[in-house]
């Protein structure tokens, strides 16, 4: 089986988050960037069990500029067999969407899977959007996967419970919680990953449907105001009066 | 013990001296240490037992000689990351550390320097991978600081050695699978061998009742007319240089581990700092705890640097012994000085396992004086700067 993996690169968790002064842009100074987590620990990670239960190959595909490539190596050391980069910051998820369809649509690849999400902007649009380009069918918020006889039982999320879903490959799949336990590298692997292929792919035919005009942080957790338990005249008059909410 | 939120000090942004490899190998290990040590170290020194089922996870990751080449099972790192791996399994616990240095540096970089091709081809891809553990028995109950005046000895009778002798303070000897021990013979020459557990008359008691390295063990290898074969001994190092290269390699690995023990006792005290409220506001606010900090991000800052630097060099095959004993001295003094004053800040809590600088505090206790005490360091950089010998 042939599985592709889109990967994007996000602020670590801890990072703290800052703008450049005019808020247009995120301010990358300092910031270690990882994989996405749903992207590792769920579709990359459910893509090598199959590969490893089933053959095949695994290939990460991540659209970014050269300084992207630590996270890549990183893909390659958990054990994808290849990866590819598409040389551009990525735009919007449209501009992403075409890239990775562009590059995937006639290599015949049997899957496609994508974090249900990125942590950072939190758009959850490529995987949807590939699907429609490459004519697929898609899956979005899957816990499951399997294959067996050229089709895919995934079990995913909906309000209030799960669905089986059953689906002819090849089809795109967004993955979440619960399709994989996250794996941690280990050497052997962080030196193999020093001589798989890393291709660098030039940009095709697209652009940016969309374009951030500018962010704002979101306001601090304010400081708790204790009110006497005798004084309920008072809490109520906050409630209403500061707090805006009775 | 409380969930581990470990963020690593960087104060002079030193990641920036690391390749993406390393850092990913340190990564690597931190996000192991969090998963598989973190949840459980705590206990296990409590209760003074080495967690045996991490093995095969320390192998699997890579902490089995990280600089062995791809040829003999190891990873084939550069000196840097393997500094790194053991800076993060001491964040975890110095014993868990000492563990993978002993098999590191102790066993398998002198199977690797002075083995045969033989030796190598039969041990060393087992003890990457954890399938064999080792122990190092240089030290006796009598030569500690002094190896050279060791009574272990052998008798060469035709295709086998016979050897006597007593080892003592030896890391993993009660489950280590072989040893590698350093004896006179006949003619007083110091020469190594490897010992496999089940020869005869090869027996290793464990050492009980420690206050320090509770989750490592540690016991004494005794060797009562041991008949050891001819081709497990070590073909042609001789003398004291043969295991003083092994501590060269243990303490280069240790002077990263104690940033890692200091690294988490400070970052443990500047979160509880914060968090602790006496006289309406953090103590973190009062000059006395703001000195404490301080000084010992300054000293952490110092140390990375240091052992940086000295992994460059070893890198370069230019790092001197003299310049090893001075960072294992200084970084292991450091960390038991961060740890002692973190105790403080964090007060009554302090000694307790909720928190791990007690525990650090204690294994220090061991770090600072095995692999060379923390005075015969500062007699080698004595006798380094002024070219006279302090110990004769």
């Amino acid at each position: 089986m042939k599985i592709l993996v889109c990967i994007s690169n996000v602020p670590d968790t801890t990072t703290k988050i800052a703008f450049t002064s005019d808020n247009k842009e995120f301010n990358k100074q300092g910031v270690q960037f990882i994989i996405n987590p749903y992207d590792e620990w769920y579709a990359l990670v459910r893509a090598l069990e199959l590969r490893e239960a089933q053959g095949g190959s695994v290939t990460v595909i991540h659209a970014g500029a050269a300084d992207s490539e630590a996270t890549i190596r990183k893909a390659l050391a958990i054990g994808a067999d290849d990866a590819v980069r598409i040389d551009a910051e990525p735009g919007d998820a449209y501009f992403v969407a075409e890239q990775v369809a562009a590059y995937a649509k006639d290599k015949a690849y049997d899957l496609v899977l994508v974090g249900k999400e990125t942590i950072s902007y939190n758009g959850s649009l490529v995987g949807g959007m590939l699907a429609e380009m490459l004519g697929w069918p898609f899956v979005s918020l899957a816990t499951k996967l399997d294959v067996a006889n050229n089709t895919a039982t995934v079990e995913q999320d909906i309000d209030g419970g799960t669905q089986v879903v059953e689906c002819p490959l090849p089809l795109v799949i967004s993955a979440q919680k619960g399709m994989a336990e996250a794996r941690i590298p280990n050497m052997r692997g962080i030196m193999a990953a020093r001589t798989k292929p890393l291709a660098v792919v030039p940009v095709s035919n697209a652009s940016k449907l969309t374009s951030a005009e500018s962010y704002q942080p979101a306001e601090g957790r304010k400081a708790c105001k204790m009110i006497d338990a005798a004084n309920m005249q008072q809490l109520v008059e906050l409630l209403h009066s500061e707090a805006k909410v009775i | 013990m409380a969930t581990d939120n470990f963020q690593a000090p960087d104060y002079y942004l030193l990641d920036e001296l690391l390749t993406d490899e390393q850092k990913l190998v340190r990564d690597t290990v931190r996000a192991w240490v969090k998963k598989e040590v973190s949840p459980i170290i705590e206990d296990y020194a409590q209760r003074a037992e080495f967690p045996k089922q991490l093995i095969k996870g320390l192998g699997e990751v890579g902490a089995f000689g990280p600089y062995i080449p791809q040829e003999y099972g190891g990873p084939g790192l550069d000196q840097v990351s393997y500094g790194l791996i053991m800076q993060e399994l001491e964040r975890g616990d110095s014993g868990i550390r000492s563990t993978a240095s002993v098999q590191s540096s102790l066993v398998m970089y002198p199977i690797y320097a002075f083995g045969t091709e033989e030796q190598k081809r039969k041990y060393l891809p087992k003890l990457a991978t954890g399938e064999l553990m080792g122990c190092f028995g240089l030290t006796e109950p009598d030569h500690g600081s002094n190896p050279n005046g060791m009574l272990s000895n052998f008798k060469d009778k035709g295709d086998h050695v016979v050897l006597n002798g007593a080892k003592m303070w030896i890391s993993n000897s009660p489950f280590a699978d072989i040893a590698v021990v350093w004896a006179k013979d006949e003619q007083g020459v110091i020469r190594g061998m490897i010992v496999e557990r089940g020869m005869a008359g090869f027996t290793t008691p464990e050492t009980h009742g420690k206050w320090s390295l509770r989750a490592s063990a540690t016991g004494e290898l005794v060797f009562d007319n041991v008949k050891v074969p001819k081709e497990n001994l070590f073909p042609d190092i001789k003398g004291l240089k043969g295991p003083l290269s092994c501590l060269n390699s243990a303490r280069y690995g240790i002077s990263w581990g104690a940033i890692g023990a200091a690294m988490d006792c400070y970052d443990s005290a500047l979160r509880y700092s914060k968090e602790r409220i006496q006289f309406g506001r953090p103590i973190g606010g009062f000059q006395l705890t703001q000195k404490k900090l301080a000084e010992m991000i300054t000293e952490i800052t110092k140390a990375q640097m240091l052992t940086w630097r000295l992994g460059i060099l070893k890198n370069e095959n230019r790092a001197t012994p003299a310049q090893i004993s001075m960072a294992k001295r200084n970084n292991v003094h450091m960390a038991l000085t961060i740890a002692r004053e973190a105790r403080q800040i964090h007060g009554g809590m302090g000694i307790t396992g909720e928190y791990p600088i007690m525990r650090h505090m204690m294994n220090l206790e061991s770090v600072i004086t095995y692999e060379g005490t923390h005075d015969i360091h500062l007699l080698i950089t004595g006798y380094d700067v002024t070219g006279i010998s302090a110990f004769e």
